[in-house]
């Protein structure tokens, strides 16, 4: 009985929220065909894709050397100037570029999307929003959404050569690799497509990161401690997301 | 004329409106009392299309603003001006930029709002000096003449005030209760006003209204109001605990 009333509630809970995910997402497409405005998704792309450079500047680079290092120590030490700089390169900007770039800004950015939002949402400035005629998916929503599906790639580019630039110092600094030979190496390893792959999945990181933040945002109630749980949904939903997606578009881009 | 038809709203279980009719004519000052929880932001929420109805109607000046499928109508032909219970200014923007907003959503150019922004803040009782600063660099007080200002500068024909004087000092919510009045008179507004803040009714009511339990329970001018043998309406307008309206409720 009460395990079936339990498995009932369950149920009912994810067929609401699906249904309330469904419309939000029906109304922000709808907001494509009405007013863009442009500024707002200039100020979006700004504040996402600046203030986030450091941050994934770093992660990448450190992930680009404690890479190079566990290939060396636990790959073939013969033959190993090309096999690490090669395996960095596709590492880098086929997986660990974009997903740990995008978890990065998805505990940044989702979680400043859905506080700013979500505050607007309980103190009324959403309200405030429509009663002068203004609406907020094309207002606050799609510039954000926008912006995210355009600075994500950017910002993932920057990490990837970051990324690479941190093997190469670690594998020139510790271990006594020849820089140029790695950099050549490097350039004649990675094609085109490693790159585009990791751009691509980035795009949809930036999509998931601001609709998940606009989402919680938009729906929170209750005053300070419902922005607090959507924050926190927004940065837990948004990863997992990033991750399982990652490998669904892994597997449709190199399983061929 | 707003005419208010047999408004149903409830949130799952809780029946918050259960059946609110009423009619306000054209440049009357009508104003809503009741216990707090009882439905009165609701109401003028419904009547906004910023929560749905269940069921009803609104009809504003000949539109009705539910369609057949209780969905509201997406484009009214009267404006209707709201100010916020807790002012929600935009807090991301600076106060002129607040109370231009709607000019500036229509492309006109930024220094005519500024100038038109200024002119409404005039209006209120606020000059030039507090333009530049951000909402959360001002009172209470002064927050709420903004977003007064912000609702007046849309022109509307209709002005909502939910719980205006709330929160102010005596001689802040005068001013602010002037402020209704004038806007009110001055425009030949329609307006609803909710409030807790007896004094204030006193000023700026025509007529008042009392929801209870998401009904309207009585209505008349302010001076039928005092003499009221009406024991909810008594208990409310003195403030007692004891009486018929009981605090468990809710
Ligand atoms: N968006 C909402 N979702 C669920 N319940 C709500 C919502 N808005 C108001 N309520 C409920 O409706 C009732 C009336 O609220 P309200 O109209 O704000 O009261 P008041 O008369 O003090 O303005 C309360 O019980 C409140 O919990
Ligand atoms: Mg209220």
């Amino acid at each position: 009985m009460n395990i079936l009333s339990n498995i009932g509630k369950v149920i009912t809970v994810f067929l609401e929220e699906t249904g309330k995910f469904s419309f939000f997402l029906m109304r922000t497409l709808r907001a494509l065909t009405g007013r863009w405005y442009f500024k707002n998704i200039f100020q979006q792309i700004l504040f996402i894709g600046y203030y986030s450079l450091p941050v994934v500047a770093l992660t990448s680079f450190f992930t680009g050397g404690a890479l190079a290092l566990q290939i060396y120590y636990g790959g073939n030490q013969f033959n190993s100037e090309s096999i690490v700089s090669s395996i960095v390169a596709l590492g880098i900007t086929r997986e660990l570029g974009p997903v740990l770039g995008g978890i990065v800004v998805a505990g940044r950015v989702s979680a400043a999307i859905a506080a700013e939002i979500g505050t607007m949402r309980v103190t009324e400035q959403i309200d405030a929003l429509k009663s002068l005629s203004t609406d907020p998916y094309e207002y606050l929503v799609l510039p954000r959404v926008i912006a995210g599906i355009i600075t994500l790639p950017l910002l993932i580019f920057f990490a990837d050569i970051i990324g690479i630039m941190g093997g190469w110092f670690i594998a020139t600094q510790s271990l006594d690799f020849n820089g140029d030979v790695y950099l050549q190496n490097t350039e004649s390893f990675l094609e085109i497509s490693d790159i585009t792959s990791g751009l691509i999945k980035a795009s949809i990181f930036g999509l998931i990161i601001t609709l998940m933040g606009c989402y919680n945002g938009f729906y929170s109630s209750g005053g300070a401690q419902g922005v607090g749980s959507a924050t926190t949904n927004a940065v837990v939903s948004s990863s997992i997301l990033i991750l399982a997606s990652n490998y669904i578009m892994t597997t449709l881009f190199f399983a061929a | 004329m707003i005419e208010i038809r047999d408004l149903h709203k409830s949130f799952n279980k809780n029946k918050v409106l259960k059946g609110i009719t009423f009619n306000i004519i054209r440049g009357e000052s009508a104003v809503i009392i009741g216990r707090s929880g009882t439905g009165k932001s609701v109401l003028l929420k419904c009547i906004l299309g910023l929560i749905n109805a269940d069921e009803g109607n609104v009809i504003l000046n000949g539109e009705e603003l539910y369609n057949k499928k209780m969905s509201y109508i997406s484009q009214k032909k009267t404006k209707i001006g709201m100010l916020f219970q807790g002012s929600a200014l935009f807090d991301s923007l600076k106060i002129w930029q607040n109370v231009s907003f709607y000019d500036s959503r229509k492309g006109i150019k930024k220094k005519i709002c500024y100038k038109k922004a200024i002119e409404n803040l005039n209006k209120v009782g606020l000059d030039e000096k507090v333009a530049n600063l951000f909402p959360s660099e001002l009172s209470g007080g002064m927050q709420k003449r903004v977003a007064l200002a912000r609702a007046i500068s849309i022109e509307p024909e209709v002005l909502f005030f939910d719980e205006p004087t709330t929160g102010l000092d005596p001689i802040s919510a005068d001013v602010i209760n002037r402020l209704i009045l004038e806007r009110v008179k001055d425009i030949g507004a329609t307006a609803i006003t909710i409030t807790h803040d007896m004094a204030s009714a006193r000023v700026i009511a025509d007529k008042i209204y009392m929801i209870h339990e998401g009904r309207i329970i009585w209505s008349g001018d302010i001076g039928s109001m005092e003499e009221s043998s009406n024991k909810y309406v008594n208990q409310f307008i003195n403030g007692k605990s004891l009486g018929p309206i009981t605090l468990d409720k809710n």
